[in-house]
């Protein structure tokens, strides 16, 4: 069965994850909170609007509304990493070699691991941000479509173009694939050789969550009252071909997903709070934690494969043990 | 969701074109002592000149759909800020989205009807438009958004008043009118409006639509919604109008594209109404940019609300028609290349028998 050590903090939780063992929730406040050896709390930014998770240099990046990028790392050590002025910090990525990628309206960044920081403008707002897994390359999501940029070259951007209005962005783990969460209820993909169109529709939501399963042969993403899990282990991803929908509940949204790190097994966050544990092979449920008072907002597995971090929009976060 | 989220939070739109007044009554909004605390999203920082730490700058964006309908057009910035601030919701009792000169608000006011988690957190309270006095004229001529903008608006602040005569300010005045007759105006200087007719106003709340407006679309003149100038600073306005019984004739005032198709009957079979205001609003959405009205439904001892925007359309009962009060319905369609007529038409087949 199960455990849940839960950690009931006041606010927003915007991301979960653990950084070395230690699981770490950032709330919209800028309050790091983490669970070592008792509760701890590092201050990073003054209200934090944008999370990612560094697995390569186990560090959590964050942007928020005080225009400044923190790092933070294993133990509560908050740095400053970068300012970007008085707008708001609303995207945040990590590259390879220590790179770091933040928005602030229509303006890209790319800072260097010495520092030396890159500008990108864009006609319109950058919505979204995230690199390439190979190369020095990282994508924009914008109205209309994406954009790839080559940050270490000075070569010319490439424009993804699809009509609507894109939020959010993703590379498969093989550099093959770029998908996009859009306005509206759907996610956009395209093959990057070739530039071959990917429809992926039918969401009675927005997608707010994606998850590339091990290896990157699935796609899992929130948006509807299970989990969507579009397969990519075919040349031309998943078109022609139906996503499987795993945890399906009648009276419940799927607000977050987060693959298991080596077994076809997602974790899947409810709006109620709940938990689930599902395997793609026979779509076989596990309750990992009973509904709590808000939606799910961000997962992540442990490296020992043996925990999920979890935080929710009313603070109610928390870590499971699934070998207890 | 715990019950602290659930609470929807009004968001009032301020639009007018540059040099209105959008500034200076946005410093009172935020200086005033009024016990409420105001999350402000602009364009640019500017001259707001309150140290006031929820004051968020945000590019405008304009964005359509993948299937490029006009009423799925939404603003993309509002959606992410209104995000972002409603993760601390402990902060502020009340938004207020300035909006620059040239922005067009039917989207500002679609992304709180279209955007699911927007629509959950917040509502839209009211639209609230400047008015320079002075140059109205000149900026009906040279742009679209001016006329919108009125169009739109559920309160228009008629500013700057002092700088116009008192014929001036009648025309101007009655072109408003012409664009928008079921807007309330208020006629300033310096903005100078008791902030409770701008704030607050539950003008998109089907519960209180209309309830603060008893003279809504009243037939015996164009001028009975002068809210007598009170809070002007200088306290020498001679002047109200009142005087003047001639109507507004759209044809007869330049510039203006905009018109209004204001209906009225008695009460209505619900088994017509319903399917007509449907049809009406699907096929004329893309022209109709407010719709407002108050109906009475045959055999309901309630008045019924409706109001709309593009193809956005909601309704619901309201009150309990009083003792003595004529069950008659009324309803206003503001818009551009409507066919009057036939609205008119449609609209009285509707009646009951």
């Amino acid at each position: 069965m199960p455990t849940v050590a839960p950690l009931d903090l006041q606010g927003h939780c915007i991301a979960a994850v653990f950084l070395g063992d230690v699981p770490h929730f950032a709330l919209a406040d800028g309050a790091i909170h983490r669970l070592d050896h008792g509760h701890k709390t590092v201050q990073a930014n003054d209200g934090l609007l944008a999370a990612f998770h560094d697995a390569a240099n186990d560090r959590l990046i964050t942007g928020g509304e005080d225009g400044k990028i923190f790092s933070t790392t294993a133990g509560g050590n908050a740095a400053e990493l970068a300012s970007a002025g008085k707008k708001w910090i609303t995207s945040v990525a990590a590259g390879p070699q220590g790179a770091v990628a933040y928005a602030s309206g229509k303006i890209a960044f790319v800072r260097f691991a010495d520092g030396k920081t890159t500008e990108f403008a864009h006609p319109r707002s950058v919505e979204g941000l995230a690199f390439s897994p190979k190369g020095m390359r990282f994508g924009v999501a914008r109205y209309n479509g994406a954009t790839l940029h080559f940050p270490a070259a000075d070569g010319k951007p490439v424009e993804l173009e699809w009509a609507g209005a894109h939020t959010g962005i993703t590379f498969s783990p093989d550099g093959a694939f770029l998908v996009t969460t859009m306005q509206e209820n759907a996610l956009h993909g395209w093959k990057l050789a070739g530039g071959k169109h990917m429809r992926m529709s039918g969401y009675p939501g927005k997608v707010k969550s994606l998850s590339w399963s091990a290896k990157g042969k699935w796609l899992a993403s929130s948006g509807a009252p299970a989990a969507i899990v579009w397969p990519f282990s075919g040349k031309d991803g998943p078109m022609g071909k139906a996503p499987l929908e795993l945890g399906t509940r009648g009276n419940a949204m799927v607000t977050s997903v987060a693959c298991h790190p080596s077994q076809d097994v997602v974790a899947v966050g409810y709006d109620d709070g709940m938990v689930m544990a599902v395997r793609f092979a026979d779509a076989k449920e596990v309750l990992l934690r009973r509904p709590g008072k808000g939606a799910i907002t961000s997962m992540m597995w442990d490296k020992e494969e043996r925990r999920v971090a979890f935080g929710s929009a009313a603070g109610d976060c928390g870590v499971i043990d699934i070998s207890a | 969701m715990s019950d602290a989220q659930t609470m929807q939070i009004p968001v009032t739109v301020l639009t007018g074109y540059l040099g209105a007044g959008k500034t200076t009554l946005l410093n009172r909004i935020l200086s005033e002592n009024h016990g409420k605390r105001y999350a402000v999203i602009v364009n640019e920082f500017g001259e707001i000149g309150i140290d006031n730490e929820l004051i968020v700058e945000s590019d405008e964006e304009i964005y359509e759909m993948n299937n490029g309908c006009v009423c799925c057009t939404v603003r993309g910035d509002l959606i992410r800020v209104v995000e972002g601030l409603m993760r601390r919701p402990g902060r502020f009792d009340a938004i207020v989205v300035e909006t620059t000169g040239l922005a067009d608000p039917v989207p500002v006011a679609q992304t709180f009807f279209m955007d699911d988690d927007v629509r959950s957190k917040t509502r839209l309270d009211a639209v609230v438009t400047l008015v320079d006095a002075k140059h109205l004229p000149l900026r009906l001529k040279d742009s679209r958004e001016a006329e919108d903008q009125i169009a739109f608006a559920d309160v228009v602040v008629l500013n700057k008043t002092d700088l116009v005569t008192p014929e001036e300010l009648s025309k101007v005045e009655a072109t408003i009118r012409a664009i928008n007759p079921a807007a309330r105006i208020h006629r300033t200087t310096r903005a100078g409006v008791a902030l409770s007719e701008v704030l607050d106003r539950g003008a998109f709340d089907l519960s209180r639509a209309l309830e603060n407006d008893p003279h809504f679309l009243e037939a015996h003149d164009d001028h009975d919604h002068h809210e007598h100038d009170h809070h002007d600073h200088d306290g020498h306005h001679d002047h109200d109008g009142h005087d003047h019984h001639h109507h507004a004739h759209p044809s007869d005032i330049h510039d203006v594209t905009v018109q209004s198709v204001s209906l009225r009957g008695g009460e209505m079979d619900p088994k017509k109404f319903f399917p007509w205001i449907e049809k009406i609003t699907q096929m004329e959405g893309p022209n109709i940019l407010r719709l407002k009205g108050i109906i009475a439904l045959k055999g309901d001892d309630e008045r019924y609300v409706i109001q709309g925007v593009h193809m956005i359309i909601e309704g619901d009962h309201q009150r309990a028609w009083k003792d003595g009060e004529k069950h008659e319905s009324r309803l206003v369609f503001i818009g551009r290349e409507l066919d009057a007529d036939r609205l008119k038409k449609s609209f009285d087949a509707c009646q009951a028998a």
